[in-house]
């Protein structure tokens, strides 16, 4: 039944067809306008946001640096309280672990909290191949599931979705997944919202398991960590009897006092709230209070080797709070599902590669050029990573991993030519006195400054002439010109 | 002060208007110019294509074509912006420590020309004059990799008779990005449909930004749409005087 971004055609053809669609643009720039602006204006409160950041990398960046000795602390911490840990080198391990869990207690259905790493090992397609139906219950993803539809946003996966879109989904789809739909639901929010609560309370009170993920991993003492803005991920950590958190491995900080800094970054960058409204913290089993089963799933998948590559490594200091979506004008425009990937936008174009490597998947490969490297993102990151020129790194390692194809690309050729006749002043003066005679072409229009224009040119030059002009070249280069008269001024070299 | 102007390949090959008035800006402020033959381009477009390789030649060729000057200016954000920040890599690639040394020794002397004029030189007020409506696009890589902040517009507010206007969500990137323009060229036009509307929405005359690629993005843009908005280089704004209103010489 669920859909999947296995298959989806590489960012530049998916991003054509999303530019059409007229709705998903619009509530695009309305939504991400909207959490950019709020976002400004809860970090413009915040003085030492600067410094907030750069501690917060450095924290990061030296957890990441021990990871396996933190890893193995957060295990024996977890043990200690009660918990099971389990170790994923994959997705197919982590979905294995969970169905086990499941098939163990006889259930065939979960409670989902809203969770990017789920998403990512495709853990709700993997349960239903086994009979158990996984129910989201985050607002966002829940439209996303019942709609039949795929995440388009890290935060707010339903963010291409306007709210008749949602009350027509609530209306005709709700019933077939249990409670259904008021007959009189409206569009207005808080009755969107309304439908949604009674549809999900009956799931919760109903289910004995729930799977959540975490946005932290306290390693000293065992302590996961879920930050969320709507209490139903809390419904979902206390009310079932068993619990599996699947957690990448990127997610651990050292001690309880290290989540004081991500918690006053992350709220603030994701919704743009000083604080959210629920933080749910649990180490272990709690006899007698919540659930009585806790496993924890350590997620690798693709992890380590993002972690071995020393320049790449960085983006493990990622804490998923979508601000570099937000800000992004590629991701305005085109939405998250022309990404192909649960990871969207520029964290997106630069996390899917790093954990599945480049080189063999044309779409993969795609990515790291869906952005204009307008830096955008990076500025907004509170944990600091350099996006953009993590964007050109992986670019470098597409190119590289294409340099012993048998039959290079156009582009390639195109680029060793262009390193030719760039490489040496007089070819490149050569190349300047050809591209003057073109310029003496007559052309039917002139552009405001004189020069003529160029309104039409063959493949591929059609890619830029298919909607921009381009001038004719000058009839004299700056070289020549300089030449010509720029020595003659008497102020030159010589 | 032994100073050279670093053309750009794309200001020497396709818009000389910006790198001419570049050197006609600077002479007229007392500063002695130089032009080194051997520049070409600084390998930009292959770095951020991913093409290492291809870009050593090139930074080998700006490195020494530049060697000796006090200071290198260059009449564009990204470049000078690649030759900051991207250079040391591609020095790193070729695993050669000579040219790494001649990047280290090239970075300190490399400025963006609005850095140039208000920290070296210390002028905002340049003696220009250009009785204009003028909006100014802050290109990307100026504003975010170098950092200019409002070095460009300080300068263009003391240019004598200019009606300088706010550009509507100026800070925005053109969508041009290099090879995007044409890898992503569907939503390289989405985004610059929209500058090009901010632009138009200014009623300004000329849109002035301290890139020609973005320009050249932009301008394609209104060219195509008849707008009647005419782009400019910052120092083209800059060279102009009411006797020489073209500032090209
Ligand atoms: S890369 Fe930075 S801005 Fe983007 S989601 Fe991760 S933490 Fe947030």
């Amino acid at each position: 039944m669920a859909r999947t971004f296995v298959g989806m055609p590489p960012f530049p053809v998916a991003a054509r067809s999303a530019l059409s669609d007229t709705r998903l643009r619009r509530n695009l720039a309305h939504a991400t306008g909207t959490i950019r602006e709020k976002r400004a204006r809860v970090v413009a409160e915040v003085e030492d946001w600067e410094d907030l950041r750069r501690q917060a990398a450095a924290v990061k960046d030296a957890t990441l640096a021990r990871l396996d000795e933190h890893l193995l602390t957060l295990e024996a911490a977890l043990t200690a309280r009660g918990a099971t840990v389990h170790w994923a080198r994959d997705a197919a391990d982590a979905c294995a672990v969970v169905a086990d869990v499941a098939r163990a207690h006889g259930v065939d259905e979960v409670v989902k909290v809203k969770s990017m790493a789920t998403q990512e090992i495709g853990l709700n397609e993997a349960l239903a191949a086994q009979g158990i139906a996984a129910w989201e219950t985050d607002l966002a993803e829940l439209i996303v599931q019942l709609g039949d539809d795929l995440p388009s946003h890290i935060l707010v996966p339903a963010i291409h979705r306007g709210r008749a879109e949602v009350r027509e989904i609530f209306r005709t789809r709700m019933a077939a997944a249990g409670r259904p739909a008021p007959d009189d639901l409206t569009d207005d929010p808080a009755a969107l919202a309304g439908a949604a609560r009674l549809h999900l309370r009956e799931k919760f009170l109903r289910a004995r398991m729930a799977v959540s993920g975490a946005n932290f991993a306290v390693a000293e003492t065992g302590t996961l960590v879920v930050v969320e803005s709507e209490g139903n991920g809390r419904m979902c950590l206390t009310l079932p009897e068993v619990l599996v958190s699947v957690v990448g491995i990127e997610k651990v900080v050292p001690t309880f006092g290290d989540l004081d800094l991500f918690l006053r970054l992350l709220p603030r960058s994701s919704t743009g709230e000083r604080m959210n409204p629920y933080t749910s913290t649990w180490t272990g089993v709690t006899p007698g209070d919540g659930p009585q089963e806790v496993h924890v799933v350590l997620l690798d998948n693709g992890r380590t080797r993002a972690l071995a590559d020393e320049v790449a490594r960085p983006v493990l200091r990622c804490i998923r709070c979508s601000a570099c979506l937000n800000v992004c004008p590629v991701y305005e425009r085109v939405g998250g599902h022309a990404y192909g990937s649960v990871y969207p936008g520029p964290i997106g174009a630069i996390l899917n590669p790093m954990l599945t490597g480049v080189g063999s998947d044309p779409a993969t490969d795609a990515l790291p050029y869906a952005s204009t490297l307008c830096g955008a993102c990076g500025d907004v990151c509170p944990v600091a990573i350099d996006i953009p020129g993590l964007l050109v790194h992986e670019r470098v390692r597409v190119v590289d991993a294409h340099r012993a194809d048998p039959r290079p690309k156009p582009e390639a050729l195109a680029m060793r030519a262009a390193a030719w006749v760039l490489g040496d002043s007089r070819r490149m003066a050569l190349g300047e006195r050809a591209s003057g005679l073109a310029g003496r072409l007559r052309t039917r229009r002139a552009a405001p400054g004189g020069r003529g224009v160029l309104g039409w040119l063959p493949f591929p030059g059609s890619r830029w002439t298919g909607a921009r002009d381009l001038p004719t070249p000058p009839v004299e280069s700056f070289r020549a010109w300089w030449r010509r008269t720029g020595r003659d001024e008497g102020q030159g070299r010589r | 002060m032994r100073v050279a102007v670093m053309a750009t390949c794309l200001g020497d090959a396709m818009f000389p208007e910006a790198p001419r008035a570049t050197v006609r800006l600077l002479r007229r402020l007392g500063v002695e110019v130089d032009v080194p033959d051997a520049q070409t381009c600084c390998g930009q477009p292959m770095v951020n294509t991913g093409y290492l390789d291809e870009a050593v030649p090139l930074v080998r060729t700006t490195v020494s074509a530049f060697a000796g000057y006090d200071a290198v200016v260059v009449p564009s954000g990204s470049c000078a912006g690649s030759v900051r920040h991207q250079h040391r890599m591609v020095a790193d690639r070729a695993d050669d420590a000579a040219l790494r040394r001649g990047v280290a020794d090239l970075v300190p002397r490399t400025h963006e020309l609005s850095e140039f004029l208000v920290d070296v030189l210390g002028v905002t007020d340049v003696g220009a004059s250009f009785p204009h409506r003028v909006t100014y696009h802050p290109t990307c890589h100026s504003l975010r990799m170098l950092r200019v902040g409002d070095r460009p517009l300080r300068l263009l507010r003391a240019v004598h008779g200019i009606d300088l206007v706010e550009l509507p969500r100026a800070d925005e990137c053109c969508g041009f990005g290099g090879t995007f323009a044409v890898k992503n060229a569907d939503t390289s036009v989405a985004m610059g449909s929209d500058k090009a509307r901010h632009v138009r929405e200014t009623g300004a005359e000329v849109l002035v930004a301290g890139d020609a690629s973005c320009l050249m993005h932009v301008g394609g843009l209104l060219s195509r749409q008849r707008a009647g908005v005419r782009t400019m280089h910052l120092a083209e704004v800059l060279a102009a005087t009411a006797d020489d209103p073209a500032g090209v010489g």
